[in-house]
């Protein structure tokens, strides 16, 4: 069984190769990190993996049906969400109204239905309205259910998008970042709540984290790249003793 | 009974209408402005789709308005009278009373197809690109007709109060404004309902972080067709009702002016209130129509103060300044209008005791 598997991507923009040769493989529910420094190219795997951007080169399976060069909302709908390094919610409309508009690719009704408000809308209203509420309800965002996400605090903004990502009803989560800018404390929710998901949810992680105490504690994998290129794989162990890795991350001492 | 509250209301106040007119306490005038107010309803709530809810910047509705208004009324002097350009009618005259709800529904499905040139172009353009796009296709339309001779280029198209002299034949009461009503009613319903489905849903998220949804599973190239489209469509049909109410049309009155009309109902209004395009199309209506006797008495005026000379006249070409200015006006000190994004009922919360929208 394969979830996902990534070959020999390459993503050129002019002459710079922000991401060179670049393969991974998901067999199931794993979660696993995506390291390395700023500008490496790990949001550009992101946005090449979930469609955003048609590769230079290599080759996208997901669920054995290959993926490059399909729209976005084609491939979340067959099941890849995402968050954004930086919040990307729609800050005018209501917490609840967020969660409802992923469900798009999953809606079940026509415009005309949504003129003549049959029972084909209602039902598929009342079962995306289910959903949503469930989400919210098991995240304990409810309280927020009608409030709009630019009022809220930060740390429940992240919260939000990985609320809306799931949704999407995914079988892999991409998360950029998602502990950027959250306080310690929100961290260590952070980590509960991800690990929680995982487990309730079954499903593939993948994430890009910066700080390690996240990436360590959370991923059974973990993948590092730097300039576009993997310098090294494996279990957080082995990559915080990893000497190529420690030397991206800490400059080269002999220069 | 709350459900029933706003039809009910809006039923007795159509009836009533229908009922003065017909037994003519209201003048033909007072009836054809009444007629303007609906036939503004439609064309700044269907903007409003594209401009307030989607957030795009489009500035050529009165292009579609344009198409709607010759096919409805080619079509109905086609089928039912006799002209010069198209012969004898095709069909009994006695029919025209069941088919021109048809011929108007047809008119705006024309206008829809039409919307796809500004549609198709919105998938890879937006802002000042597609504001270009929209100016170019609302002249590239008036220009059409201008030079297409069977609908009479540059004069205009004239006969379409013989449809009502047919309609009116049958039974004899004030068939248009019944239209009228009955079709911007519908208007701002399916507006509605389309805007408060999570199917509609997808143009304000689209407003709001086109990359988002897109990534979040919205179809945001579909979006934006069915959105230009359900405009452009809905202009079509505010261009058939405005065509039968006049009796008589021309490419010029579907230029650049009555596009800005358009603008302004939509940005004096409030950007995705639907609430605020049905008071700003009241008050807008009711203004320019109140220039005709301002301009006027104005005009009587500053002559009797003799400020200035007596061969300069204010006319009512003064109409093509005062509507600019409204827009510039607001855009400068209430660029959100009237209602903001916000509805009626959101400023006064009672109200939503004594009705429902489903
Ligand atoms: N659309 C684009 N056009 C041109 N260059 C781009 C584009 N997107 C990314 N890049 C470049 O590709 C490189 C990798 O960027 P990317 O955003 O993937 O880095 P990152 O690993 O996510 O970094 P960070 O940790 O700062 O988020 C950077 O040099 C960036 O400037
Ligand atoms: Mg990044």
């Amino acid at each position: 069984m394969s979830l996902l598997k990534i070959e020999g991507l390459t993503q050129k923009f002019g002459g710079l190769t922000a991401v060179s040769d670049f393969s991974t493989h998901f067999q199931g529910n794993e979660l696993m990190g995506l390291i390395g420094p700023n500008g490496a190219g790990k949001t550009t795997v992101f946005n090449i993996v979930s469609g955003f951007y048609t590769p230079t080169r290599g080759n996208i399976i997901f669920k054995d049906k290959p993926i490059n060069g399909l729209k976005p909302h084609v491939v979340t709908g067959m099941g890849i969400a995402r968050t954004f390094q930086n919040i990307r919610l729609w800050h005018d409309m209501s917490l609840l109204d967020n969660i409802l508009i992923s469900q798009h690719h999953n809606l079940g009704y026509t415009l005309l239905d949504s003129f003549l408000r049959n029972k084909r809308y209602v039902d598929n209203e009342h079962r995306m309205r289910t959903i949503a509420m469930d989400l919210l309800e098991q995240l304990d965002l409810i309280q927020f259910k009608d409030e709009r996400p630019g009022n809220l605090p930060y740390g429940v903004q992240r919260k939000i998008e990985i609320a809306r990502a799931l949704s999407v009803k995914p079988d892999l989560l991409l998360l950029d970042e998602p502990a950027a800018g959250l306080n310690s404390a929100d961290v260590q929710d952070l980590i509960k709540l991800i690990a929680w998901i995982h487990k309730e949810f079954n499903i593939a992680i993948w994430m890009i984290e910066h700080q390690m105490a996240v990436v360590m504690s959370l991923c059974s994998w973990i993948q590092v790249i730097d300039f576009g290129k993997t310098i090294a794989q494996g279990t957080p162990e082995e990559i915080q003793s990893n000497p190529a890795v420690i030397k991206a991350y800490l400059g080269d001492d002999n220069i | 009974m709350k459900k029933l509250s706003i039809p009910l209301l809006l039923a007795l106040i159509a009836v009533g209408t229908v009922l003065a007119a017909h037994f003519e306490l209201l003048d033909l005038y007072i009836q054809t402005v009444i007629m303007f107010v609906g036939v503004n309803i439609i064309l700044s709530s269907s903007f409003n789709i594209i401009n307030g809810y989607m957030g795009e910047f489009a500035c050529g509705h009165a292009g579609f308005m344009a198409v709607g208004a010759y096919v409805t009324s080619v079509l109905n002097l086609m089928l039912f009278t006799k002209s010069k350009a198209f012969g004898p009618p095709l069909l009994s005259p006695d029919l025209a009373l069941y088919f021109f709800p048809v011929t108007l529904i047809l008119g705006g499905i024309a206008a829809a197809i039409t919307g796809l040139i500004v549609a198709v172009p919105s998938f890879k353009t937006r802002d000042d690109y597609l504001a270009i796009i929209t100016l170019a296709a609302n002249f590239i339309i008036v220009s059409l007709f201008i030079n297409m001779d069977i609908v009479g280029g540059a004069r205009g198209l004239m006969g379409m109060k013989q449809i009502i002299f047919a309609m009116e034949d049958i039974v004899f009461i004030p068939w248009m404004l019944i239209w009228v009503f009955t079709f911007t009613y519908l208007t701002v319903f399916i507006i509605r309902r389309f805007v408060t489905s999570t199917y509609g849903k997808g143009i304000i998220a689209i407003h709001q972080d086109e990359i988002a949804a897109e990534i979040m599973s919205v179809n945001t190239d579909k979006m934006k067709l069915v959105a230009f489209m359900l405009s452009s469509g809905l202009a079509g049909v505010a261009g058939g009702l405005f065509a039968h109410i006049l009796g008589y049309i021309n490419p010029n009155s579907f230029g650049i002016l009555k596009s800005t009309e358009c603008l302004v109902m939509v940005y004096m209004g409030g950007m995705g209130s639907l609430s605020g395009s049905i008071i700003a199309a009241i008050l807008f209506t009711l203004l320019i129509e109140g220039l005709r006797f301002i301009i006027p008495a104005a005009d009587t005026l500053i002559h009797y103060l003799p400020l200035i000379p007596d061969t300069f006249h204010l006319s009512q070409v003064l109409k093509w300044v005062i509507i600019p200015l409204i827009l510039v006006i607001l855009m400068q000190f209430r660029p959100e209008g009237i209602m903001g994004n916000r509805e009626l009922s959101d400023f006064f919360p009672k109200l939503k005791r004594f009705y429902v929208f489903k």
